[in-house]
């Protein structure tokens, strides 16, 4: 845990937009993270930074262990509310199939686009490619690699923050709406919100 | 001659090819929006089993190849990305799609912070709303959302928001009027709403009388009020002070039913004083009467 977040420490001290992190190890994915300088309608402090993107990805982790052994149980430390009951659905549904899926991430872009003003949840976007592996009674029947934009509400608990919404979006629906957005934030900070 | 092999080879190749294309064929409509039937449409022939696979859901279907796959609205409901595989009989195939909320708000999860907060706060009060459909799938297209907070006697201040990637969010200010507001959300046809106290601000102007009393003063103040008129609460610590000859006494009172009342030795000459949080009041000294 440490080592991540001395491993990530910098990414928020460069003053550029976007900052590339290659962790190293093969099994670990590239990660990109941009600049939260001007997310609202809450200012994300450094040390929120920090523990948006570690819990994140250690919740891709966890994703990938419940789904590759078929243990909702291994949801818990990283997932709460919707997205935690709609994935252990998926492990059940799984399970009673008799498949495993087995999630290696590989790469994410992510974005923070919103932090409330209570600061009680954060919202971010994950350009994110995956390759997923689909076996049955221990025999690999096929592999896709993925990309796709994850959408997901992380909101704080005791210890760390967990995600509550966990939402993928198509393809071409997220270049749209990218461009509408960066056209919106010319003209108003948050397009979103109404500040009184 | 050479001519006529490299054509036989080349219209061979393209049947082939055909042949492959016709038999390993997957048809899945790109986007299926939550809730409602759709059919993916195989070619080929013999048996075969469809997966379909996802971190937000996961089917298994025993299918004949060169048929249509039904699905039904509660099939596959959950927003999210897809994988699916072909595997079996003439096929082996995957693609992927896309399975999008519906456009129609079924739930709002509304959060309304702080619960109490005194009146007359700019942007004390903030509000945010993350829209779902019935299957509980964030609604990521644009929807209006309309936030209320209104208090008896008062008009009420509205604000309507457009949601962005699911959220929309508003901060208003309390009204002058203490009590109980109605905060409302409003997307589509679904409301959600929250109470949030209002109370009375700081006291604003505090003013004690004196009336003799023998050997004693009795002192209350009048009712005390912040400054938009609103009583301050029951409980709030009102000081009365009295000086005489070098010598200094105070009295903690807090208040009840709006005033604070007490009484403190009468001697003449001695000067008392009455103070609130910030707030100092009028000074009295006693010279007999008063």
């Amino acid at each position: 845990m440490m080592k991540a977040m001395r491993t990530l420490k910098p990414l928020f001290l460069a003053p550029l937009l976007l900052t590339t992190l290659l962790v190293p190890g093969a099994d670990k994915p590239s990660v990109r993270v941009g600049s939260m300088d001007s997310v609202g309608p809450r200012a994300v402090e450094k040390q929120t930074q920090l523990s948006i993107v570690r819990d994140y990805l250690l919740a891709w982790q966890s994703l990938a262990r419940a789904l590759a052994q078929n243990r909702p149980a291994s949801l818990d430390d990283s997932f709460t509310g919707i997205a935690r009951d709609k994935l252990a659905d998926t492990i059940r549904e799984q399970s009673k199939l008799g498949f495993q899926t087995h999630y290696r991430d590989t790469t994410h872009n992510l974005q923070v686009i919103f932090y409330s003003p209570e600061g009680l949840s954060i919202q971010l976007l994950d350009d994110v490619e995956y390759d997923i592996e689909l076996y049955e009674k221990g025999k690999l029947l096929g592999t896709q690699h993925v990309r796709s934009r994850y959408l997901s509400v992380l909101t704080p608990t005791e210890s760390k923050w967990k995600v509550r919404i966990f939402e993928a979006q198509p393809l071409e629906q997220r270049l749209a709406k990218g461009d509408q957005r960066l056209h919106e934030r010319k003209h108003q900070s948050y397009p979103w919100g109404f500040a009184a | 001659m050479r001519c006529l092999r490299t054509l036989l080879s080349v219209a061979l190749a393209a049947a082939t090819s055909l042949s492959a294309a016709q038999t390993s064929s997957l048809r899945i409509p790109p986007r299926v929006e939550a809730g409602t039937s759709f059919s993916i449409e195989t070619r080929g022939s013999g048996a075969a089993v469809l997966y379909i696979v996802g971190p937000a859901d996961v089917l298994r279907r025993n299918v004949q190849l060169g048929e249509s796959i039904a699905f039904g609205p509660d099939d596959l409901h959950n927003a999210g990305h897809y994988s699916a595989f072909l595997r079996g009989g003439s096929a082996s195939e995957s693609v992927q799609f896309d399975v999008v909320p519906s456009h129609q708000p079924e739930t709002l999860s509304f959060l309304a912070k702080p619960s109490r907060l005194p009146v007359d706060l700019s942007g004390g009060i903030s509000g945010v709303v993350y829209i779902f459909d019935a299957f509980r799938n964030l609604i990521i297209q644009p929807q209006q959302v309309s936030f209320v907070l209104s208090v008896s006697d008062t008009p009420p201040q509205t604000r309507t928001v457009t949601s962005h990637e699911g959220v929309a969010w508003v901060k208003m200010n309390s009204a002058s009027r203490a009590g109980l507001a109605n905060f409302q959300a409003t997307a589509g046809n679904v409301e959600e709403k929250r109470i949030i106290q209002q109370v009375a601000g700081n006291p604003c102007r505090l003013r004690m009388n004196a009336r003799n009393s023998g050997a004693r003063v009795a002192l209350e103040t009048d009712p005390v009020r912040d400054c938009s008129g609103n009583p301050v609460p029951d409980g709030t610590i009102v000081t009365f002070t009295e000086t005489y000859a070098g010598n200094q006494s105070t009295v903690d009172v807090p208040l009840k039913r709006g005033v604070a009342k007490t009484e403190l030795p009468a001697h003449k000459g001695a000067l008392i004083s009455v103070a609130t949080g910030v707030v100092l009041g009028n000074e009295i000294r006693l010279s007999g009467g008063q």
